[in-house]
């Protein structure tokens, strides 16, 4: 080994092993984004396999049914219902009009079964230029 | 009032701009009197800039509506603390609130430089202002904050002007979030300044370390403010949100800690240049590629190009920030190509088991873990491009590579200050790991005997118990040494120690902070939850604890209808007293926040969250959590902090190092004179 062959045999294997736990996590741990239209493109392939669909939450379509919480998820005209059954209780972020995104699988009855929601956070970075909507809970309540 | 505003930006961009050009022309041209003018403008715009700034403030806290900024993130029910805050709680705010800090930290630099560095300063004040420029085109006419929804006569100009606003939402009326941001900027911003005399160094061709000595301070403080801000987010995320975690590797928290990785790392591998005068070129790159990730993670915030719980919508400005990003990794990366020569290194790696070795691998580490974030954070935009579809990574990818990851870190910190310059003899490292590494693997072996079988939480137990005591060796050998000399308790022996040296014994302090923390992040391997429906009377368990609800009730005020449990909580039949989550409703923003019930203590937290009512509405929905050892993550990041401050105060020996230092270069080769 030459000089700096020590150096870049432990280089080598803290790299390597890096790059392997990195492999095999994402084989395991990834899911596909789709949005609505793009999981009724999927066909056939979209029943089994895991994926985060994204949209927002039809106002009043969130019901509580035994253990699960039902909703619809709605993206320009297409609808896509929703079942989540997992432990956790709702974010609070999630309501009638929210943006959320539902990590599941579409089952073979048309319902996109999930375990996991995440709902729009509080801050309000996005940039809409001009709108101010006053319709969407606005003075009402407040002094 | 809104047309002061808006002149005021336009004429702190036109400051700016001047700014820059006179400090270069005038450098250039060796023109005095143009570089003074330039630190003029440079004032000048910190105090129009700071003129915007309070017309907006004014605003908000006045409720003056006609703004669109202001409607859209106050309402008037706001306490004043929230109303102020709300300037940094929207876009067009906050790129304000960026400017004003980046104008105050070039003030600050270009007044205390006045009269040093003269040859170096007016590159670094053209960098600066440099980058001004950029956050001021985006406040000028990007995202202005002084838009109106209807005009000083009270024209609307908008539809649907209200008399009272939006207001901000209430999961951020705690007062961690409120000074979550700031911290976070304050670090972003900060590191412009290391930066611009990193560039400034390069231009001037100076092999010395000039640059380093002077921002120093500058560095570990801009450090200080990003851990301060990611520890308050994830303080926030604990004890608001209602989950129980404190970190979900999600796009925006990865943004914060991307430049708080290479900024570790470029503290480290400072050191290697001040004592060996190695790592030249790789210090310039870390710190370019510091202020970079945070350029990075100000636009991930923002443009909604990856999905995140914080940002999902698609924003214009992201093109803006990519241009800015991409014109400059383009002329750092020609101006270090072009200066390669200046930045040799003068001295050379010798041994595996050498001070330089640790300090390699702990940038190896530091830097492949920032790859590795981001990597996974970027992954959905790359992904696209290569395959067509958006995949994204979850938490339990990002902790697969992470926990191992920050175990050898923890390693490295144990062996890397004890390890000699150049090479440690046999001898030395009998000496100092024989005892911490006997005593990790003891501990590894009692707990393995007690019944813990979970490999990592082994490892991470013995590790910092390895590193504690290797820390608290080296106060107790250097506090005993001066305590017999000169007649004092160990105690203020210790302190003296520290004194003389506190960039030393202040890492080491830091360190300690780290260690308690991994302390704390191992106890999520140990964590337990039951949930539950619970009637008045019902009982239920979780970990060791029984809880007993006793009350329910429910009402509502002018801000929010509220649902109440009462639990009482008792261990082995002693009762440990009462928690009352509760879940409320707020009506104005139709937003729901949980008030958590916890009871902290230094072995875990009993943590209970109101989850909601059952379907029938008769019952409460009650998540029960045993968190072991979380609170040691809020102690250690104390302890961080005070090493830290503890590392800014001067120590009272300066230590030299004699070392062999370039003082210039000549491009003919000599001759020998006979």
């Amino acid at each position: 080994m030459g000089k700096y062959g020590k150096f870049a045999a432990l280089i080598a294997i803290v790299v390597g092993t890096v790059v392997w736990l990195a492999a095999a996590g994402m084989k395991e741990n990834k899911t596909y984004y789709k949005t609505i239209s793009e999981l009724g493109q999927m066909g056939n392939q979209a029943y089994g396999q895991r994926l985060r669909v994204g949209g927002d939450i039809e106002a009043g379509s969130i019901h509580r049914v035994g253990q699960e919480v039902q909703f619809v998820l709605v993206q320009d005209k297409l609808r896509l219902k929703v079942a989540y059954n997992g432990r956790d209780p709702l974010p609070d972020t999630f309501k009638d009009g929210a943006q959320a995104l539902a990590d599941g699988k579409l089952d073979t009855d048309g319902v996109f079964r999930t375990k996991q929601i995440q709902a729009k956070c509080a801050s309000k970075y996005e940039a809409k230029p001009g709108q101010f909507t006053p319709t969407a809970a606005s003075g009402k309540g407040s002094v | 009032m809104e047309n002061l505003g808006a002149l005021a930006i336009l004429l702190a961009f036109c400051a700016a701009i001047y700014a820059a050009l006179a400090s270069l022309v005038g450098r250039l041209k060796n023109k005095p009197f143009l570089i003074v003018s330039a630190h003029r403008a440079v004032y000048a715009v910190w105090a129009l800039v700071t003129l915007a700034a309070a017309v907006l403030v004014h605003a908000m806290m006045t409720g003056d509506f006609r703004f669109a900024y202001v409607a859209e993130h106050s309402n008037h029910a706001m306490p004043t603390l929230y109303k102020f805050a709300a300037w940094w709680g929207g876009q067009e705010g906050s790129l304000l609130f960026w400017s004003w800090l980046l104008a105050t930290y070039a003030t600050v630099v270009t007044f205390s430089n006045r009269r040093k560095h003269r040859d170096m300063m007016p590159y670094v004040t053209a960098v600066l202002m440099v980058i001004q420029t950029f956050f001021l085109i985006l406040n000028n006419f990007i995202a202005n904050p002084f838009r109106m929804l209807a005009n000083s006569e009270g024209q609307v100009i908008a539809a649907g002007v209200v008399p009272d606003g939006n207001g901000l939402n209430p999961l951020l009326q705690y007062p961690a979030m409120a000074i979550h941001p700031p911290m976070l900027y304050l670090g972003y911003v900060g590191f412009a300044v290391p930066f611009a005399f990193a560039v400034g160094s390069l231009i001037t061709r100076q092999p010395g370390d000039g640059w380093i000595h002077t921002t120093r301070r500058w560095t570990l403080v801009t450090w200080l403010f990003q851990s301060c801000g990611i520890m308050l987010g994830a303080a926030w995320a604990y004890h608001v949100l209602g989950w129980g975690g404190y970190w979900a590797w999600d796009p925006v928290e990865n943004a914060s800690l991307l430049p708080w990785l290479s900024g570790t790392a470029f503290l480290h591998s400072v050191m290697m240049q001040e004592k060996k005068g190695m790592m030249k070129v790789w210090n310039i790159v870390l710190v370019s590629s510091t202020f970079f990730l945070c350029i990075l993670g100000t636009f991930l915030t923002r443009s909604g190009v990856v999905q995140s719980v914080h940002a999902f919508s698609r924003s214009e400005i992201g093109k803006y920030f990519v241009s800015f990003l991409a014109i400059g990794i383009a002329a750092t990366v020609y101006l270090i190509l072009d200066r390669l020569d200046y930045l040799k290194s003068e001295s050379q790696l010798e041994s595996v088991v050498s001070r330089e070795s640790s300090f390699l691998f702990n940038n190896l580490i530091l830097l492949a873990s920032c790859f590795a974030v981001l990597w996974g954070t970027l992954f959905p935009v790359i992904s696209e491009y290569a395959t067509g579809d958006k995949i994204s990574l979850d938490a339990d990818w990002y902790n697969r590579l992470m926990v191992p990851i920050g175990l050898f870190l923890l390693f490295l910190t144990g062996v890397g200050p004890l390890f000699a310059w150049r090479r440690t003899s046999l001898e030395s490292l009998r000496r100092n790991f024989q005892y911490p590494g006997i005593a990790a693997l003891v501990l590894i072996a009692v707990l393995i005997a007690a019944g813990m079988r979970n490999f990592y939480a082994l490892i991470s137990f013995g590790f910092c118990l390895f590193v504690a005591l290797t820390v608290m060796v080296e106060f107790y050998k250097g506090g005993h040494s001066i305590a017999s000399k000169n007649d004092m308790s160990l105690v203020r022996a210790m302190i003296e120690l520290t004194h003389r040296n506190t960039r030393r014994y202040g890492g080491y302090l830091v360190h300690m902070g780290i260690v308690l923390m991994f302390i704390g992040f191992t106890g999520h391997a140990f964590n337990q939850s039951e949930v539950k429906e619970l009637n008045n009377g019902d009982r239920m368990r979780v970990g060791n604890y029984d809880l007993k609800m006793i009350d329910l009730k429910q009402g509502e005020n002018e801000l929010y209808a509220w649902h109440r449990a009462t639990i009482a909580v008792s261990k082995n039949g002693q009762s440990l007293g009462i928690l009352e989550p509760e879940k409320r409703f707020y009506i104005a923003s139709k937003q729901g926040t949980s008030e958590i019930g916890i009871r902290q203590r230094p072995n875990e937290d009993l943590y209970l969250n109101f989850g909601g009512m059952s379907d029938d509405n008769q019952r409460a929905v009650i998540q029960a959590y045993v968190f072991p050892l979380v609170s040691w993550i809020w102690v250690g990041g104390l302890v961080l902090i005070g090493g830290t401050l503890i590392c800014l105060v001067p120590s009272k020996i300066k230590m030299q190092y004699a070392r062999t230092e370039v003082v210039g270069y000549t491009k003919t080769h000599a001759t020998v004179q006979k």
